[in-house]
């Protein structure tokens, strides 16, 4: 099936009344990208809330209720608040990247939108690379973040800025190696076509449950793993650490700017959402998405049910969970994350060369699936208990006592 | 257009319009990297440099290559230059002057290099404009083919040498 995307519709009708092409073409895409932006704009003023009030249910609070219905306007107070500060530019700070990286910030992410399939055949463009293309505009947030703790000329804002970009490159690996498991399987980039795939058809009846995230749990798991990462959500949030780290590279920044962080910053979790969705989840597939005028409907119900699950998920994870350390943080990448998915990709591209039906290599990449995982999680725990026993030795009573400095004197410190 | 001298001006089509812009963005910000005086600077505009360059892929209809450019310059590259700048504390505040004693040589070299390019610009027989191009996703698979194929000793000895710098890196930040 051969999704017609909106954009070929619309030119083609554009041209039909008489415009030439390059103008039709122009001027829809100019249309799809307003769309798109003011979306992404406006959308965030509803994730804030969602965030707030999530965390705030966790926490026994009620959370913002004051502003507007159920407090929904509460985040447009905020807005207009943070218009109204100070716009503070720091002493001796490197004007061009202090300017730059808030929008650099929030370009990079708004960018991202424009390959996310909402419903069928609403795609701001389909690209052939999608998949590479949300990795690659990945570095533009990382590079705000460099260049924010650089041009604030404050030291700690540039080691916040290094910490930053550490996490964000590291956790990309694991990311981009998931992705590759979805790529490897569905033989395409292209966002639309690895959507179109999840479908299930029986009789001839689109059930629109052949989610992705079925067949390979793991990669899924890592996925989302990698994307709170990503989006600096917990417990990766080293940015959060108000207290002990001065809210990392953003901290010399005030007013409208701040807000442009925090916005790429919410933004980006939402988006990294809709691609784990998209990849594993099924996108806008769901039961009745090919029925001819309220399939389309139904898919961009479907989409935002899901998209808007997975963030309410990243919430609750944000609610419950400590946040980890960063030596923590970096050996959970690259000794848990990064072997995992290279034992996963390796076991896949053996399985796809198998001589058997596609049905049996789906069974067998199931197994793989939980196999390593299972591997993965059994070392984790041999190691944590390990690591639980050498804790509680160091504060048992005689360890302490042998430990402690004696003086000449005999008596103890 | 007819100007009245008689002189024949064209009118760039929308496609040309646009990668002038790209080809303008990319040439100013080439400029600034050697002309800027503060070395940050220089690496900001070089991460810019790259973006026009893989704008220009997006014109050749080589999406895959556009985007690889992104990844891996912007990425990788503009990241580590930028950490060597930041990491060397005498040029992250200090303004760094675009000219060396060395700056007549490489003038010279640098004349020589491009009329060297322009002349095999000139002398490659390029492929006719509108010859049929593979369809994108199989261009991409085409293009890993050969990868594992063609240039397959290529490959694994960049793949080796990427290896070795990732050994010799974690030799190097080991505690000892």
């Amino acid at each position: 099936m051969q999704v017609t995307q909106w954009s070929e519709a619309l030119s083609s009708w554009l041209m039909g009344l008489g415009l030439p092409g390059w103008a039709a073409i122009f001027l829809v895409y100019a249309v799809g990208s307003f769309i798109l932006i003011n979306y992404g704009m406006l959308s965030v003023l509803l994730l804030i809330w969602i965030t707030r009030k999530a965390i705030s249910r966790i926490q026994d609070r009620i959370g913002p209720n004051r502003v507007g219905k159920f407090g929904l306007l509460q985040t447009v107070a905020d807005a207009a608040k943070l218009l109204s500060k100070e716009d503070i530019t720091p002493y001796e700070a490197d004007k061009i990247a202090y300017n730059l990286s808030p929008v650099l910030a929030v370009t990079g992410v708004l960018m991202l939108l424009a390959v996310i399939p909402f419903a069928p055949g609403l795609t701001g463009v389909d690209l052939n690379v999608a998949a590479l293309y949300i990795v690659g505009l990945g570095s533009i947030g990382i590079m705000a973040a460099l260049m924010a703790g650089w041009g604030s000329n404050n030291k700690y804002a540039l080691l916040a800025g290094f910490r930053v970009v550490a996490q964000l490159l590291s956790y990309e690996i694991p990311l981009v190696l998931a992705i590759l498991t979805v790529v490897l399987l569905t033989g395409s980039m292209r966002f639309g076509h690895i959507v179109e795939l999840q479908s299930l058809h029986i009789f001839g009846f689109n059930l629109g449950l052949g989610w992705l995230g079925i067949v390979m749990p793991g990669a899924l798991i890592v996925f989302f793993v990698s994307s709170l990462a990503e989006a600096e959500l917990t417990p990766f949030d080293l940015l959060e650490a108000e207290s002990e780290l001065i809210a990392g590279f953003h901290i010399e920044y005030s007013g409208m700017k701040f807000a442009m962080f925090f916005l790429a910053q919410f933004l980006n979790a939402w988006i990294l959402a809709a691609v784990a969705v998209t990849l594993f989840l099924g996108g806008w597939q769901g039961p009745g998405v090919g029925l001819p005028v309220i399939g389309p409907i139904l898919g961009l119900g479907y989409f935002m049910l899901k998209t808007f699950g997975v963030y309410v998920l990243q919430q609750w994870i944000r609610g419950t969970f400590p946040r980890i350390r960063i030596d923590q943080m970096m050996y959970f990448a690259w000794k848990v994350l990064v072997p995992l998915m290279i034992g996963l990709i390796v076991a896949q591209a053996i399985i796809q060369k198998l001589p058997t039906p596609v049905a049996i290599q789906y069974v067998l990449i199931f197994i793989a699936n939980v196999g390593v995982m299972a591997v993965v999680t059994y070392i984790l725990q041999k190691y944590f208990r390990e690591e639980q026993m050498r804790t509680k030795r160091s504060f048992e009573p005689t360890s302490l006592i042998g430990g402690m400095q004696v003086s000449e004197k005999g008596t103890m410190y | 257009m007819q100007l009245p001298l008689g002189v024949e001006v064209p009118i760039p089509t929308f496609e040309q319009f646009v990668f002038i812009q790209v080809a303008l963005l990319t040439a100013i910000a080439g400029l600034a990297v050697v002309t800027s005086r503060n070395l940050f600077h220089s690496a900001l505009a070089l991460t810019l440099t790259f973006f026009g360059v893989a704008g220009i892929y997006v014109f050749l209809e080589a999406e895959f290559l556009a985007v690889s450019q992104i990844l891996v310059y912007v990425g990788a590259i503009a990241m580590l230059i930028a950490f060597a700048i930041m990491l060397t504390r005498s040029m992250m505040y200090g303004r760094t002057s675009p000219l060396n004693n060395q700056w007549g040589k490489a003038s010279l070299f640098a004349v020589f290099f491009f009329a060297a390019l322009l002349a095999f610009a000139r002398a490659t027989p390029w492929p006719a404009a509108g010859e049929e191009v593979v369809a994108d996703e199989a261009l991409i698979a085409a293009l890993g083919r050969e990868f594992v194929t063609t240039y397959v000793i290529a490959f694994e000895v960049l793949g080796l040498l990427l290896l070795l710098a990732l050994v010799g890196a974690v030799m190097l930040a080991r505690d000892r």
